[in-house]
């Protein structure tokens, strides 16, 4: 089913030269995301998830980060091989980033309704009165009360719910096929974030657009997503459909995050007890050590995971979908290694 | 759990209104309402949380209590003591009985300092633990919170974000303090070092017999910490329950819509919808007459527009401001 896949990354290596040396960022990761479906991409500061956004859009700092390897296959076309021109007339049209702080993407000496205008007249090239109509049409369409009075504003204006309803509505302008979510909800309070999500669900839906989540946040990835990937220290460590990894994950690391999030209720369905402590810290990517690099703070660590870097092992599970864990303790459950990871 | 010792920290219709000032001759022309009528009590190693939103007044109910800031209103006893009104060498004493834990681990440790200096100033300067050297305390306090002490010669820059914050929570328990303010102690870390200082915290209140009052913005830490739970909306405190009662049987529809909102991380969640609540908080410039919440309640009633809901008790424990339940309920002393 080639032609479902609207974004296809494979081996993808990006690279950032740093005064210590050189960091792989993201380091052999792959990932699928179909037309119409949500891929979760979850990790923990420095996992490399936001790298892997930003190597899509084309938006790496230059001239220190840089694709080293693989290729990102945006419907049919291999982006990374594509001239800054051609990538700049795909990113606000076909596809579109928002991200976690709103307050520092918009710009804050124009009104909200000249920057969301702007995407169309530079891709639709509208005259900008137009632009300014359609940009009243847009705002209506992420909910913000009174927009005729709203496009006048400045970023400033308005609350940080809002803010983040203009930067949807600027990433939806141009109706673009595939949406990067930076952690888009992050900074928001809980009640404003359940805003946000229902609105990209409900714009989902009417647009049939694809969404990459990426999030730290387990319970948003479970809201939002059909397929999930987590990503450590620069690589996918466990994609597969989202409820088969909140059912049974596979990766002690995705485990440990899942019982270490205190959740609302759990102390009294099974008694007050410590958290589960994933001890230790994230590693530095600056010469990794040979193995998993999650091998230091694993508590089911062998020999071999110290000396070898596990392949992306294919779990079968009952329903057929792909289950890809990195780890030698699923080596004996898999048929062969996976070939392709994070397929949605 | 039913504690009948007498309450080490009472805060009783606490204001914190912050005046806004304009022009050549700062003119006030008006007031920023951030914490408006807040009654609080905190037991001997019972673990208080407040929760809310962001601009709900909860860390400035915290600031209050370490008489960061002076109330406009209302009176805060700690020990029996008005803190208001200590002075001289009763402040200084006052001083090291409360600590702060500081939200953001990067930002409150001087960058100049060496870790011994950070954590070991304090016992100096203060003369506590006589006859063991400021050097041999700190090293332990060191290890108490997980730290080497070979490393009481580094500066903060090197170390992680949980390990800063465990360096901030040796800084507080070097006073011996009763009670510690956690502001946010867990909101700058990433997920899986949280867990890590959450159960730091709560190791730590057995050993050294401390009181919490911990303010956080999310639910799962709030409830996984405390005994009790208050739930601050705009200045006020909405409910206030025990970690249990809130969680089972919140009463106030805000709380109820937190809950809600707060995303599930479990399977079969998907795209399920769960906004309870439209718009946003409103400013605390301008707080809405009657109860803060009718703007954005769904259950809003006419008298809830004009009226100021009462603080009323519906069980033991378990308190709550709302017209709805101003039938079976009794009146808060």
């Amino acid at each position: 089913m080639n032609s479902s896949k609207i974004l296809e990354i494979t081996e993808l290596t990006t690279c950032f030269d740093t005064p210590e040396g050189l960091v792989r960022a993201v380091d052999g990761v792959s990932l699928v995301i179909e037309s119409g479906r949500t891929l979760g991409v979850l990790g923990e500061s420095g996992c490399g998830k936001s790298v892997t956004a930003l190597s899509v859009m084309g938006l790496l700092p230059k001239p220190q980060g840089r694709i080293s390897s693989g290729s990102i296959y945006f419907q049919g076309k291999d982006l990374v091989r594509k001239s800054p021109r051609t990538l700049r007339a795909l990113r606000g049209s076909e596809m579109a980033m928002i991200f976690q702080e709103p307050m520092t993407s918009l710009n804050p000496v124009y009104t909200v309704g000249e920057q969301i205008a702007e995407a169309f007249t530079i891709h639709e090239h509208l005259p900008k009165k137009l632009g300014l109509q359609k940009a009243r049409e847009t705002l209506f369409q992420v909910g913000i009360p009174s927009p005729e009075q709203r496009i006048h504003e400045y970023p400033h204006q308005l609350s940080g719910g809002m803010r983040q309803r203009i930067m949807i509505a600027m990433a939806m302008a141009c109706r673009p096929k595939l949406l990067i979510a930076d952690e888009p909800s992050t900074a928001l309070d809980v009640t404003i974030q359940a805003q946000i999500l229902d609105l990209m669900l409900n714009l989902q839906e009417e647009t049939g657009m694809s969404i990459m989540m990426i999030t730290h946040d387990l319970g948003v990835v479970a809201e939002m997503s059909d397929h999930l990937a987590v990503m450590y220290a620069g690589k996918v460590v466990e994609c597969a459909p989202v409820d088969v990894i909140f059912n049974a994950p596979g990766h002690p690391y995705t485990l440990g995050l899942m019982r270490s999030i205190p959740r609302p209720g759990r102390k009294f369905s099974s008694g007050k007890q410590a958290l589960a402590e994933i001890p230790g810290i994230v590693p530095g990517l600056i010469d990794p050590p040979p193995g998993c690099l999650f091998a230091p703070r694993c508590d089911r660590a062998f020999e071999r995971c110290r000396l070898e870097m596990p392949p992306l092992f294919n779990l079968k599970d009952q329903s057929g979908s792909s289950h890809g864990v990195r780890c030698w303790l699923a080596e004996s459950m898999a048929q062969q290694p996976a070939t392709q990871g994070g397929r949605t | 759990m039913l504690n009948a010792a007498p309450p080490l920290l009472h805060v009783d219709g606490l204001k914190k209104h912050f005046p806004i000032k304009k022009g050549l001759l700062t003119k006030t022309v008006g007031h920023v309402f951030a914490v408006d009528g807040v009654d609080l009590f905190i037991r001997p190693g019972e673990t208080l949380g407040l929760v809310g939103e962001s601009g709900c007044g909860k860390s400035t109910v915290g600031r209050c209590i370490l008489r960061l800031y002076d109330p406009t209103q209302g009176r805060i006893c700690f020990q029996g003591n008005d803190v208001a009104a200590i002075q001289g060498r009763d402040l200084i004493r006052f001083r090291t009985q409360v600590q702060m834990v500081f939200q953001d681990p990067y930002a409150s440790l001087n960058p100049r300092m060496r870790v011994r200096e950070i954590v070991g100033e304090a016992i100096r300067v203060h003369k506590l633990h006589p006859g063991r050297s400021w050097r041999e305390q700190t090293a332990h306090l060191l290890r108490e919170v997980g730290l080497s002490p070979d490393q009481m010669d580094r500066y903060a820059h090197e170390f992680s974000g949980g390990q800063r914050q465990r360096i901030g929570v040796a800084r507080a328990l070097a006073m011996q303090p009763k009670l510690i303010v956690a502001d946010e102690p867990v909101s700058a870390l990433d997920v899986s070092i949280q867990a890590q200082v959450l159960n730091l915290l709560d190791r730590l209140k057995e050993r050294f017999e401390l009181s919490y009052l911990v303010i956080a913005h999310d639910l799962g830490v709030v409830e996984h910490i405390s005994d009790r739970i208050g739930v601050m909306y705009l200045g006020r405190i909405m409910e206030t329950a025990s970690d249990r009662d809130l969680y089972q049987k919140p009463l106030h529809p805000y709380t109820q819509a937190l809950l809600s909102a707060v995303p599930k991380a479990e399977a079969g969640q998907r795209r399920k919808r769960r906004a309870l609540l439209q718009g946003d908080v409103p400013s605390p410039i301008n707080p809405p007459p009657g109860c803060r919440f009718h703007t954005r309640c769904p259950e809003a009633q006419s008298e809830c527009r004009n009226i100021h809901p009462a603080m009323i008790e519906i069980t033991p424990g378990h308190q709550v401001a709302c017209h709805k339940y101003a039938e079976g309920g009794k009146d808060c002393p």
